[in-house]
């Protein structure tokens, strides 16, 4: 395979590798020219993009790698591609930070556009246990009736989206706490089964006399000071109105024991801190045009 | 010619070609891997990182088990969209704790990076006991079962071991602990243990951040610790623990 000893094939003109095997001998065909041309290309292209792009690293102790002259980073790219957003949504997001929120609903524009933030805002964060438009699940409220817990005005919606409920991180979350009746032994089983027949009674539905009769004091005693003497809720301790026919946890006699024995208590998270002010402001206008918007 | 000629020794020879093969094809892989071993900006500066608690490792374990990180990654890209989405993206900090690390590109559910406290507790024990009871268009598998099982932690002090093994800095009380912290965690009321403290107190100055550690009843059923437990416990920690109003993104340290 020295220069020397070049063995051409006589019918391709072709160098040989000079193996012979049993007569048969291997060609040496150079690489295609246009292949070498796209290959030296490449090596080429890739030093030009080391000397661009980050990318050679530091030896030991000296520190991170090359910059690059580009200077290119992804976190400063996304960086700069989300603020470019929120300067495209500025002006609407001002447009809804200085009006009211009671202005943003009656301003057919204004409300249009918190509609329809709201709309996608809604499904991507609360429609996860909300439900979509709002339909809600055994244990989540439905948004799209008039039946509200805490408040159904746009300030108390705007409230509950902003600190959440029961939400241990956030100081000014909505907050109360239903004891566990059965759990903690404040009640005996016996006692449970009587105020059950009462809540029953309560909202309307054929119940044991001799058990309604007795759990009245109980009631009275127990209950009355979160849901009322009357038993229809109190708004400012998020405590629900009885008497009615909406159960957030079920409503027949195994779900109502099961409610005094462990109570409740769900919680929800707060937003503040996840949604910037102008969403929660959308979200709340959305929630409250769901249905039974106070 | 000179030089190329020489290549006919090592067509000759084939364990030497074979070594040869072995040094060329290596050293792509070290020129990729071993800068990332002493380079500074490697892993971000971040303040709040601590080491999983136990009952937090547990649940780590039992997702790793049943393959969530098939159709849940938990990596958010630095691309707008997904930093709209899910959040702040993710830093290499956030998983310096894990083995494995569950990053990924395939995601038939959702990113699960900054999961923890997006939904309640309860919302996640709902949502793995019957996905589309909550959600109607899932395509998830129900767990459960994780709600029957009750948690098998006899091994944890071992299981915290090994991790301080690979670099995960678990104090001698941590690991001392780590049965009485799991239970604490879990079942802070029922279950006559009264070390939440000791777990608060641990795992908040391994954080250097007040707020990390919670402990509750995760599944609703206080009478024991399942599987479930764990596992939302996991979740609802998963991407809270850094401190992102003292991380400086523009920090040559912190560039990507």
């Amino acid at each position: 395979m020295t220069d020397q000893n070049k063995d051409i094939d006589t019918h391709s003109g072709t160098e040989t590798t000079g193996h012979s095997w049993d007569g048969i001998k291997e060609l040496n065909t150079p690489l295609p020219r246009w292949w070498l041309i796209v290959w030296y290309a490449t090596i080429v292209w890739a030093i030009i993009y080391m000397i661009l792009m980050p990318a050679i690293p530091a030896l030991p102790g000296m520190g991170t790698n090359t910059p690059g002259l580009r200077n290119q980073s992804d976190r400063d790219n996304v960086a700069v591609a989300v603020q470019e957003l929120r300067d495209k949504r500025a002006a609407s997001s001002a447009i809804l930070l200085d009006a009211s929120l009671e202005q943003i609903e009656t301003d057919r524009e204004l409300q249009q556009f918190a509609l329809a933030m709201g709309d996608s805002l809604f499904g991507d964060n609360c429609a996860t246990c909300h439900g979509s438009g709002g339909r809600g699940a055994k244990g989540y409220p439905t948004l799209a009736d008039d039946v509200w817990l805490w408040d159904g005005t746009l300030d108390g919606i705007q409230y509950t989206i902003t600190h959440g409920i029961r939400d241990p991180e956030n100081l000014d979350t909505r907050f109360s706490m239903m004891p566990r009746f059965g759990r903690d032994g404040l009640l005996e089983a016996g006692q449970i089964d009587d105020l059950v027949e009462y809540v029953v009674d309560l909202s309307g539905r054929e119940a044991d006399g001799a058990a309604v009769e007795r759990a009245t004091p109980i009631f009275a005693q127990q209950c009355a000071s979160c849901h009322g003497e009357n038993g229809k809720g109190m708004r400012n301790v998020g405590a629900p109105n009885l008497t009615d026919a909406d159960w957030l946890f079920g409503g027949n006699r195994d779900d109502i024991y099961n409610t005094i024995y462990n109570a409740r208590n769900s919680h929800m998270p707060a937003w503040e801190g996840r949604l910037d002010d102008a969403s929660i402001k959308a979200l709340a206008v959305y929630v409250h045009s769901l249905g039974g918007g106070e | 010619m000179g030089l190329m000629n020489k290549h006919v020794v090592l067509e000759r020879h084939s364990l030497l070609l074979t070594i040869c093969i072995l040094i060329v094809v290596s050293i792509g892989g070290i020129i990729q891997m071993v800068p990332l071993m002493y380079m500074d900006n490697t892993i971000e500066r971040v303040d709040g990182m601590r080491p999983y608690t136990p009952l937090e490792l547990a649940g780590r374990d039992i997702y790793v088990r049943e393959g969530c990180y098939v159709c849940h990654s938990q990596m958010v890209r630095p691309l707008r969209d997904e930093v709209e989405r899910y959040g702040h993206y993710s830093l290499a900090a956030e998983s310096m704790y894990d083995h494995p690390f569950q990053w990924g590109s395939k995601r038939t559910g959702p990113d699960l990076a900054r999961v923890g406290g997006k939904y309640s507790a309860e919302w996640q024990v709902d949502h793995l006991k019957d996905p589309r009871s909550v959600v109607p268009e899932s395509v998830m598998p129900p767990y459960a079962f994780l709600a029957d099982k009750t948690l098998k932690f006899d091994g944890i002090k071992d299981r915290l071991k090994t991790e301080r093994l690979v670099g995960v800095p678990y104090t001698d009380e941590m690991i001392e602990n780590a049965k009485v912290h799991l239970v604490a965690q879990a079942d802070p009321d029922n279950l006559g243990y009264d070390d939440v403290d000791g777990l608060v107190e641990a795992y908040t100055a391994a954080s250097g951040r007040e707020g990390t550690v919670e402990a509750r009843d995760y599944d609703g059923d206080p009478t024991r610790i399942t599987e479930m437990d764990a596992l939302v416990a996991y979740l609802q920690m998963t991407g809270t623990l850094v401190d992102f109003s003292t991380y400086e993104a523009g920090d040559l340290k912190n560039r990507r």
